[in-house]
């Protein structure tokens, strides 16, 4: 089990109030992601939950049982940390073991549970190894290990993957929604990559200067995001906002519009008008970046791999009225 | 990269470097190696002539030589041992942040900056003194006959007064060490349910293992010299003579420059069988 609340949580750091009251709840065998920019305090939130940090008022339960002033070890959380923060003077064994060793299983025990989570990490080939000489999707594999084997109920992720290439990151990404899928144990996971976000969350909580913008799953916050903040932030690339006589004629301050939504033609008979400045031809998809008149931004507009059109030509968008998200003065959706 | 040019080079502009600490540390060396076998008695008829190894025989076979080898390793090893244990104490202690902890850590410090013969005299005549001394009045407030320190617990007194000196340089290596932990490393022990004392053990010691080695070989060096002190104090007396302070005794009280050369050697060889023990200890921590 692992039902996570908060209610009330708040955190200063001297007199600097990192986060305001805010309410929480996470469900067991969900796989939750704080996403935010840097510093918007993704990581006190989830250190706050891990108990490695107190907080300045409010409640957090675990299991519906008040664990505001439980210590760490006592809240039956795992934790997975940036730097992995290996024992180094430790073979990744005796990494793994560590918690078990701490919670005095016997020796048998702790070798059953050691080599079932190699297992399951492919890192059997590598026990005895110390982790200076593993690379770091295995150290990062490590790390998850000595948090599986503890049996927790629930993981904490605080950007496991920011230290990994481009091409690793996609890897693990899959692999711990795989673990997640293996378990279903709840999962809270930091990044400010809204991608992985995306990609692996069942609920997003978007966080903004240590308050919750918008909380629901990835496609709600893609359809309907509840604020310019979260419009902007979820999203790749991100979504084109238009102020002026064209928000105006829609009955709005501001109005968004995704790349996606946007086609681009050469014929006459369209709506907006730009030329061509930037594109980026990425093989399956162009993406253009469209001077308008009026508009201090370009705007992105996402077109097919086979689309041809040079910096400096005249184009032609057709916004797809469906999909147009329209805020008021406050950044507030309207509808 | 370095190309040949720049290589033979370096190797030139380096050269007086080299030729000048070899000779700074072959020049003595040669001329103990010599004396060691020659009969040279300054103050009796100067250079007598070789002996072959009459020197190095006298040396061992003198009643003073293995009590000041004793007398050696205990202060080495006493030394040590509460420095590397205080050092480590005082390291965790001053890693907690705390109010004035800069002027805290300059006052810890403070003792390796005064000279060992002035701290000697310090101890000597302000702590150890049997009638005005410190310890005397504090002993005689508790109602407790004073001890007179430097005869009755001779050897004790001086690892006191030398672990005083060194105890600032061990803490400070020990503490830089502390303060480059990875505070992560820390907290996910933590989690991982190890309490106080054993996130000590398993994670800080092991930690720390590195600078320790460095601390007892450093020390050991400088220890295995120690001369002041004991001059100050004791005049090695009272079980206090050091191999280094027995040459001393047979090179200007003996006058004889022989047999004090000799004793030179055995010293090289005793810091030799100290380094290869304490290597095959210590040393395999400064690896990897
Ligand atoms: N121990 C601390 N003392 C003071 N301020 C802190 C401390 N930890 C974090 N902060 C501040 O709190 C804010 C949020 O930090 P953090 O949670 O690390 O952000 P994120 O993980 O989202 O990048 C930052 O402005 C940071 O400067
Ligand atoms: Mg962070």
């Amino acid at each position: 089990m692992g039902r996570i609340t908060l209610d009330k949580v708040s955190k200063s750091f001297g007199a600097v109030e990192v986060i305001p009251p805010l309410d929480l709840t996470i469900e067991d065998g969900e796989f939750v992601v704080f996403v935010g920019p840097s510093g918007c305090g993704k990581s006190t939130l989830l250190r706050l939950i891990a108990g490695l940090e107190d907080v300045s008022g409010g409640q957090i339960r675990v299991d519906g049982q008040d664990a505001t002033t439980v210590p760490p070890a006592k809240r039956g959380l795992a934790m997975v940390f940036q730097s992995y923060a290996l024992y180094p003077h430790m073979s990744v064994r005796k990494n793994i073991a560590f918690p078990l060793r701490m919670a005095g299983l016997d020796a048998a025990e702790q070798e059953r549970r050691v080599t079932e989570a190699a297992k399951v990490l492919n890192l059997s080939d590598y026990l005895d190894r110390r982790p200076g000489q593993l690379s770091g999707g295995q150290r990062q594999r490590v790390a998850i290990g000595r948090a599986i084997v503890r049996e927790p109920a629930a993981f904490l992720f605080d950007e496991p993957l920011s230290n990994l290439d481009a091409a690793l990151r996609v890897g693990m990404r899959l692999e711990i929604s795989e673990l997640h899928e293996r378990l279903k144990t709840t999962m809270i996971y930091v990044t400010h990559d809204q991608v992985e976000a995306m990609t692996m969350a069942d609920k997003i909580v978007v966080l903004h200067a240590g308050r919750i913008e918008q909380v629901g799953s990835p496609l709600e916050l893609y359809r309907t995001p509840k604020n310019l903040f979260v419009a902007g932030f979820i999203g790749s690339p991100k979504m084109n906002f238009l102020t002026g006589p064209e928000a105006d004629r829609h009955g709005a301050h501001t109005i968004g519009i995704r790349p996606e939504h946007i086609k681009v033609s050469n014929d006459e008979s369209c709506i907006w008008r730009g030329t061509v400045g930037v594109s980026e031809h990425l093989g399956s998809d162009t993406f253009f970046h469209i001077h308008m008149e009026g508009q201090d931004t370009p705007l992105t507009v996402r077109a097919g791999g086979d689309v041809e059109l040079y910096h400096g030509d005249a184009i032609c968008m057709t916004p797809d009225e469906a999909h147009i998200h329209r805020f008021d003065a406050n950044g507030l959706r309207t509808d | 990269m370095a190309t040949q040019h720049s290589r033979s080079a370096a190797r030139l502009m380096m050269a007086p470097a080299v030729v000048l600490l070899m000779g700074w540390m072959l020049v003595p060396l040669t001329m103990t190696l010599w004396f060691s076998f020659r009969r040279y008695l300054p103050l009796r008829g100067g250079d007598l002539g070789w002996t072959g190894f009459d020197n190095y025989v006298r040396f061992v076979s003198s009643s003073s030589f293995w009590p000041s080898i004793q007398a050696t390793l205990i202060i080495v090893g006493g030394v040590l041992a509460i420095t590397v244990c205080f050092g480590v104490l005082l390291a965790l202690l001053l890693d907690q942040p705390m109010w004035g902890q800069g002027i805290v850590r300059i006052l810890v410090i403070a003792p390796f900056f005064v000279m060992p013969t002035v701290s000697a005299l310090v101890w000597k005549n302000m702590f150890m003194d049997p009638v005005n001394g410190l310890f005397a009045h504090l002993f005689k407030f508790f109602g407790a006959t004073p001890i007179s320190w430097l005869s009755e617990a001779s050897l004790a007194s001086i690892i006191m007064i030398v672990s005083w000196q060194w105890l600032p340089f061990a803490t400070l290596i020990l503490l830089t060490a502390i303060q480059s932990l990875d505070s992560e490393q820390l907290e996910a022990a933590e989690m991982d349910g190890a309490p106080a004392i054993k996130r000590f053990w398993f994670i800080i010691l092991p930690h720390m293992s590195r600078a320790i080695t460095v601390v007892i070989l450093i020390q050991t060096i400088f220890l295995l010299s120690i001369f002041a002190e004991i001059f100050v104090t004791t005049q090695g007396s009272f079980g206090t003579r050091t191999l280094t302070y027995l040459i001393f005794q047979r090179v200007l009280e003996s006058q004889n420059v022989g047999l004090g050369s000799a004793g030179g050697v055995y010293a090289i060889i005793l810091a030799n069988i100290v380094a290869l023990f304490l290597m095959r200890i210590v040393g395999k921590n400064l690896d990897a």
